[in-house]
């Protein structure tokens, strides 16, 4: 019956078919059902192939700050180092993902046609950092009810109508907004920094030495993060986003020549 | 190899008590993925109507969607027939949506808690299936396990398995509910990781709806 059923796509697939049930009625011993096995299930994108590591994220007293840094892993190879994991999206948001760096150009391209058919209306609204969340959720969460997700945690920020504004939705729809967020590492790493050393009125330059504090803290830590980073800003004037820059780092630290001295039992 | 679920439990703990005039709901406001906490302010309450507050535990985002879903069925229902929807019928409503996933169920742990059409407090418990009943105290969560043997000690409700049968509604004031869900609250945080930051309480009683937030420990 199952034969029957299955839909025809291909020429090649078809004489496969036909030549099983060929085999099928030769045996004697089994039953002349037409048995085809069941299409198996795509598995290629249940995994992630090229994956970008942190982006941090934090309010301050004009606008929103994130930061991101522009290594693309494949598994624990540094294989891109020049990867934009910052987008702007319209004039007052900016998005960070970590994550599938592939799902991400596909969740920018849905996005591309969201703001693109918004703007055919003419009518002077734009859509704000809400707006676009709110989209991001139902993109993250109805992926996840295909078992198709999109591998990235989103990070999400703006400003509209003075109102500043930042959230993070992860691979299966997890949502919520914060006046900090980091996703991957970031969230084991830099969160404990952001609750000792975050507030409201953070000036911009404040701000961004949180950042970069932060992302020194996961350079030394985080094996995929990459020393050379970018930061958007975003305001009430409009988006900035940083070209790709270097923090200063220090490796001579006695300590760091031989980590294990001193510690019983270890090479 | 990388892997993924569909689901997490994204933990806390919620919990109603039903007066004869009154209910209280409350749940806790820490949002947490494995021994991660994401965000300490989460509110896992949602007032579906004047009389009829929902409290979820589990997974954020299927919670989200099922709050979006009633509140959309909610809309049609005022729309149709010019009144909102009372509690009961409510309770039969989130027990049909969640029985319509039963075979890709919402991860989601409910108490809803409001007024019934007498007026008197009600609490309906569920599983994430949509098995309900109709109760005078009830919590869900992670914290459920070190809650309920309190409230079945403290709260004084005539045993449901009494014929002819007797009121569940619990017999403490309005004020005494409230002290005790409180206590509750920093008792399961003491324990429970996934419980903790601070709890929502809210009150539905003839007046309208009271919400007033209490913190808890934060580790």
């Amino acid at each position: 019956m199952a034969m029957f059923m299955q839909q025809q796509t291909d020429d090649s697939s078809f004489k496969k078919n036909m030549l099983f049930r060929g085999q099928q009625d030769q045996s004697s011993a089994l039953p002349s059902v037409g048995f085809v096995p069941a299409k198996s299930p795509t598995t290629h994108t249940q995994y992630p192939y090229v994956t970008g590591s942190s982006v941090l994220g934090i309010k301050y007293k004009d606008g929103v700050l994130i930061a991101a840094d522009c290594g693309g892993s494949y598994g624990s190879t540094l294989r891109y180092k020049s990867v934009e994991r910052l987008k702007a999206v319209g004039k007052s948001t900016v998005i960070g993902a970590s994550g599938e760096i592939s799902d991400f150009q596909q969740i920018m391209r849905y996005l591309d046609e969201l703001t693109l058919k918004d703007k055919m209306w003419d009518d002077g609204n734009t859509l704000g950092p809400k707006e676009v969340h709110n989209y991001l959720c139902r993109v993250m969460y109805n992926h996840r009810n295909k078992f198709d997700p999109l591998w990235n945690t989103l990070i999400l920020g703006g400003v509209k109508n003075g109102v500043k504004y930042l959230g993070m939705v992860s691979m299966i729809g997890v949502h919520f907004e914060e006046n900090h967020v980091a996703s991957g590492f970031g969230n084991h790493l830099a969160r404990p920094i952001f609750r000792d050393e975050w507030k409201e009125d953070l000036s911009l330059e404040e701000g961004i030495l949180l950042l970069e504090k932060c992302f020194r803290v996961l350079l030394y830590r985080d094996r995929s993060a990459v020393n050379k980073l970018q930061v958007a800003n975003i305001t009430a004037e409009g988006i900035t986003i940083s070209k790709p820059y270097a923090l200063r780092t220090e490796w001579e630290y006695k300590a760091f020549q031989n980590p294990t001295q001193g510690v019983e039992g270890s090479w | 190899m990388a892997y993924w679920s569909p689901y997490d439990n994204n933990g806390g703990t919620c919990v109603a008590i039903a007066g004869s005039e009154y209910c209280v709901i409350a749940a806790d406001t820490r949002l947490s993925t494995g021994y991660s906490i994401l965000t300490r302010e989460h509110t896992k309450m949602c007032q579906l109507s004047d009389k009829c507050v929902l409290a979820s535990s589990g997974f954020q985002a299927d919670i989200r969607a099922l709050q979006k879903n009633l509140d959309a069925r909610h809309q049609i229902y005022q729309h149709q027939h010019n009144k909102k929807m009372s509690c009961p019928a409510m309770a039969q409503l989130l027990s049909n949506t969640l029985y319509y996933k039963r075979f890709f169920p919402y991860y989601a742990f409910n108490v809803l808690g409001g007024l019934d059409n007498e007026g008197k407090g009600c609490v309906f418990t569920y599983d994430a299936v949509g098995s309900y009943e109709r109760v005078g105290y009830s919590s869900q969560g992670t914290g459920q396990q070190l809650l309920m043997p309190v409230l079945d000690n403290q709260l004084q409700s005539a045993s449901p398995l009494l014929l002819p049968s007797k009121e569940s509604a619990t017999p403490l004031s309005e004020s005494e509910a409230v002290d005790l869900i409180m206590d509750i609250f920093a008792s399961a945080t003491e324990r429970d990781i996934y419980t903790g930051d601070a709890v929502e309480i809210v009150v539905v009683n003839a007046d309208g709806i009271r919400r007033e937030v209490a913190d808890l420990r934060k580790d």
